[in-house]
Parts: C-alpha cells; structure tokens; sequence
C-alpha cells in the first residue's frame, strides 16, 4: 500500500517535471517567432510560378468576420495548404475570390497585396506550437 | 534513480520557465518589413496594415496577438461579420462542457458559448469531438501536436502556453457543479 502510494506519487512528480519542460521548450522558442501570430503562408504554386508566397493574416480578417464564414460557409479546410488554391478558382469566385471581387474587398489585380511573403518560404502557419517544438530553436531566425 | 532525473528535469523546466519570463517582455507587433515573413523589397509592407495598429487598440492579452479575442468580441470593439450574403444568425450554443475530470491537473471548462459565437457547430461535431460529454478520448500530447483543441489554438485562437485558461476549474469546485447538474 505504501509502496504504491509512493510509487504513484513519484509518478505525478515526473510528469509534471516532463510538463514543465514541455511548457518551457515552447516559451522559449515562442519568443524566437517574429511574425504575427495566425499568419498563415501558402506555397504550394506560388514559388514555381515566380510569384512570391501568399500570406494570409488572420488577426486582419477576423476581426471583420466570425470563423464560420470562411471555414463553414465558404468550405476553407482547418489546413494550410490544404485548399489548393490557385488564381483560375479565385477569379472563379472561389476561396479569397468569394470576397477578392471588387465588392466585398479589393479585387484580383492587386497581387501584390496577396502575394508579399519572402520568396522560398514554406507553407506553414507562421507560429504555431507544432513548428515551435519540431523545428530546433534558431531555425525560424535564420537570415 | 527516477527520482534523480525528474528533479533534474524539474529543475530544468523551472530555470528555463524563468529565463523565459525573463525575455517575455518583447515589443509584441512587429513592424511587417521586420517580421521575418512578408518580403521587405515588396511593395505590400508600406500597403498593407500593420498589426500594431489594428490590434494596439483591443482589449490586452499576453500570448497570441496580444488581444483577448472573446472580450473584443463580447463588448463589441469588433463587430465581425457572420455570413457573406444572406444574414444567417450564428447558432450559439450555452453549455460549458467539463473536461479532464481524472488527471492531475485543474480540471478544463470548455465554454461552448465563446466558441459558437465564432464558430459553426460543423467546425468540431463530430469530425474532432463527440456530441457527449466525456465521450472523446481528448489528450495533452495529441493537443500539443495540433489535433483536436489544438487545432486552432497554437494556431490562429489562444495559444497552449496559457495553460490555466483551459485548465480553469479545481476539482472541488469541479465535483461540485457535476453533483448540482445531477441533481
Ligand atoms: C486575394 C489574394 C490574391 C490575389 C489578389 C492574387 N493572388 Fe495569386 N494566388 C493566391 C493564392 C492564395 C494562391 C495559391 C498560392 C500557392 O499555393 O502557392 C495564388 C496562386 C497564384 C499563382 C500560382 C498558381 C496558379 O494559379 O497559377 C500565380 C501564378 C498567381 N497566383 C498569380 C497572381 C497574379 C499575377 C495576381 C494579380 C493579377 C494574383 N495572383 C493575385 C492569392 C491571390
Ligand atoms: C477570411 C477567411 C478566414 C477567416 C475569417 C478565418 N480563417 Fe482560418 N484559415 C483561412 C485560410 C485561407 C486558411 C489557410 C488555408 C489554406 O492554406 O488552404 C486558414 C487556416 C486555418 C487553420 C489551419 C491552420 C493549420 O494548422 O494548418 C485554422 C486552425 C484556422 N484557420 C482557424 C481559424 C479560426 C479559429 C478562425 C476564427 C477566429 C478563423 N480561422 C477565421 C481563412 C479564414
Ligand atoms: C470572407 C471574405 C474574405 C475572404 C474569403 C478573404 N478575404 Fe482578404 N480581405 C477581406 C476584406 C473585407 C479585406 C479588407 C478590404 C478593404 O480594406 O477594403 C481583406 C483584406 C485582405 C488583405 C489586406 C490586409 C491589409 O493589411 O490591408 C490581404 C493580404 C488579404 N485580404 C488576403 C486574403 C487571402 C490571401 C485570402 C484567401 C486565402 C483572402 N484574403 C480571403 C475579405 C476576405
Ligand atoms: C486549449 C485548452 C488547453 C490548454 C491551453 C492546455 N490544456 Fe492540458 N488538457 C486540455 C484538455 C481538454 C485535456 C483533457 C484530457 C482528458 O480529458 O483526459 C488536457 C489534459 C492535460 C494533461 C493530462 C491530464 C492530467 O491532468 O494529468 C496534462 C498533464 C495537461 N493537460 C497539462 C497542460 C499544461 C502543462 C498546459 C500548458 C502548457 C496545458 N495543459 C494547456 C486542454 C488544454
Ligand atoms: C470548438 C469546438 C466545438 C464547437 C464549435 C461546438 N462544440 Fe459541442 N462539444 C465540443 C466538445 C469538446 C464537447 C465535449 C465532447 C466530449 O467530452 O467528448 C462538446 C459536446 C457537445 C454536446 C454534449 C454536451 C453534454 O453535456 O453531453 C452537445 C449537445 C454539443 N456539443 C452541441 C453543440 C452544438 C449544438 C454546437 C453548435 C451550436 C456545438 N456543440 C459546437 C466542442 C464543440
Ligand atoms: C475550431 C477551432 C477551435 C477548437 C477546436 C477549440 N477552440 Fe477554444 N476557442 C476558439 C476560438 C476562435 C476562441 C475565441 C478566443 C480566441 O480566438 O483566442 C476560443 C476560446 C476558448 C476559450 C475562452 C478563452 C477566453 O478568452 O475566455 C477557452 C477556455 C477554450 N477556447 C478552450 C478550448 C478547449 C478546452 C478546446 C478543446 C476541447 C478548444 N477550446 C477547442 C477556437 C477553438
């Protein structure tokens, strides 16, 4: 019974430990993160067509629209990257086309509003926890 | 032995939570040319806005964006659209849900009423969570690894670090409110 108790207890004190190194990995390495938390960068074509990445920010859009109108209503995936975007179904009224139409928001033409990430970066959403405790801290201040 | 590494690792954690709190005082919004993403030789970084000044405004936070979403939302600072055409109202839904009732942490609220009125029902039912209480089998690491409430916050919503936003509730208080439902 003792043993058990004890047995128990050393248990909880090594998981909090682990825990508590977990959290501090992530602390540590959120504060190597520059860029605005949500930002989400799509690549799939961009870099092979010569255009730059495309950055999406959340913190601009969300505050204009709830969640559901794009992730429900308009059928973007929770993935990025994972919608395969590309500029015949924008045009077609699409995705960022749904709104990118000259009447719920500036229009096509602008590419350069869309298409304004640094050349050659990945898909990724630019701060999450996944990127945070996989890529070794340094990585994402590469120059 | 065991008992040797985890004081060690306990230790660890502890100096690196501190050398991390340490540097947690860094200017949050960075300019867009300074923000190691958007390309400083581009046009778009003296067009498009810079977070600081849409954000600055909103109720504060520490993590994340810096800004207490729920709040902003709830007092009305900003007043986000719920459908493109038609006026469809959002479906809020008041029930928090009480999760982790055995582990040895405080015990999660998860508030459904803060979540619809962002989010659609389809958006977590059933693909990610059950409609039962206690039905999913929910787990830290899954979680820090971007599945299920990780999903969107280490992502776009809160991030993990706030760990007692989640786990809010004390397991007193927890039994306490379960045995008034049953009641
Ligand atoms: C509303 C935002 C937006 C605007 C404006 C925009 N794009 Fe795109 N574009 C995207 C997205 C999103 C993708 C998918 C990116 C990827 O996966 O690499 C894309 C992909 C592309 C691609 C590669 C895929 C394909 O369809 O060939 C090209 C080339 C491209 N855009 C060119 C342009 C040009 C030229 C303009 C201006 C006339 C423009 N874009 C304006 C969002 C935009
Ligand atoms: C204006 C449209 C829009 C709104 C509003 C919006 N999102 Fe997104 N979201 C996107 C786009 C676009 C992507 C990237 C999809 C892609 O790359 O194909 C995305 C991706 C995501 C992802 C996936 C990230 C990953 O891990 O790959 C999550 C999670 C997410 N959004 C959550 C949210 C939440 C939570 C809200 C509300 C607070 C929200 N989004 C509001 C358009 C939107
Ligand atoms: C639900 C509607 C909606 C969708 C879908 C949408 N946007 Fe937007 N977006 C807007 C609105 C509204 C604005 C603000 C327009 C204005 O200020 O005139 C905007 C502005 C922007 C801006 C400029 C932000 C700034 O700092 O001024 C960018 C960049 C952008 N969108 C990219 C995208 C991309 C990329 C997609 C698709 C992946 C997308 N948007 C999808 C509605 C949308
Ligand atoms: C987005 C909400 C959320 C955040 C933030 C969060 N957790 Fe959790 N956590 C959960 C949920 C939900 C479970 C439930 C597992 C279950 O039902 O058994 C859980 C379970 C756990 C468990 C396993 C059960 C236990 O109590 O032993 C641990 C340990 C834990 N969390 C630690 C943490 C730590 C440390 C942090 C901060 C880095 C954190 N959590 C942040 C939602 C969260
Ligand atoms: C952000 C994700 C999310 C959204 C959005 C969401 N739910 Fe849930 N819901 C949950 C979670 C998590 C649980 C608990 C599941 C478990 O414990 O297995 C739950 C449980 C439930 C339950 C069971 C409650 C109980 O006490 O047994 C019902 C009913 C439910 N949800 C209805 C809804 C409805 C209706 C909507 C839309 C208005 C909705 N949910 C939106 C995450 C969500
Ligand atoms: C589909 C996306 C999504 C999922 C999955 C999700 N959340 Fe959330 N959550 C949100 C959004 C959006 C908000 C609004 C606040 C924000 O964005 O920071 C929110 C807010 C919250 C809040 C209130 C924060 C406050 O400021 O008062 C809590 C607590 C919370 N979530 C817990 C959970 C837990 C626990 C789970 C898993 C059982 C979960 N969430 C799963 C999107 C999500």
């Amino acid at each position: 019974m003792f043993l058990r108790l004890a047995a128990v207890r050393r248990l909880g004190f090594l998981r909090i430990a682990l825990w508590s190194v977990v959290v501090a990995i992530i602390l540590v390495a959120s504060k190597e993160a520059p860029a605005e938390y949500g930002d989400v960068v799509i690549n799939n074509y961009s870099d092979g067509a010569g255009m730059r990445p495309v950055v999406f920010p959340h913190w601009f859009h969300r505050m204009r629209f709830r969640c559901k109108v794009c992730h429900a209503d308009l059928g973007f995936q929770f993935k990025a990257g994972g919608n395969e975007i590309n500029m015949v179904k924008i045009i077609d009224g699409q995705f960022c086309g749904a709104c990118h139409n000259g009447e719920v928001a500036w229009s096509v033409e602008n590419c350069n509003l869309c298409h304004s990430a640094k050349p050659g970066t990945p898909t990724q959403v630019h701060e999450s926890t996944i990127q945070k405790l996989v890529a070794p801290a340094g990585q994402g201040a590469r120059k | 032995m065991r008992r040797g590494l985890s004081g060690f690792l306990a230790a660890l954690g502890l100096l690196a939570l501190m050398a991390a709190g340490a540097f947690g005082q860094v200017p949050s919004w960075k300019p867009l040319a300074q923000d190691d993403l958007h390309d400083p030789a581009g046009p778009a970084v003296n067009l498009l806005q810079q977070p600081a000044a849409a954000l600055s405004v909103l109720p504060p936070d520490g993590a994340g964006n810096m800004v207490r979403w729920v709040k902003a939302l709830e007092e009305g600072h900003i007043q986000p659209r719920t459908a493109l055409r038609q006026q469809t109202k959002v479906q809020v839904y008041d029930k928090d849900v009480l999760l982790n009732l055995k582990g040895g942490m405080p015990v999660v609220r998860f508030p459904h009423k803060a979540h619809t009125e962002w989010l659609d029902c389809s958006n977590c039912h059933d693909h990610l969570f059950k409609k039962q209480a206690g039905a999913t089998k929910i787990s830290m690491f899954r979680i820090l690894s971007g599945e299920q409430c990780g999903l969107c916050h280490g992502a776009v919503s809160f991030p993990l670090t706030e760990c007692s936003r989640c786990h809010s509730v004390s397991h007193a208080q927890a039994r306490k409110e379960l045995e008034g439902q049953s009641r």
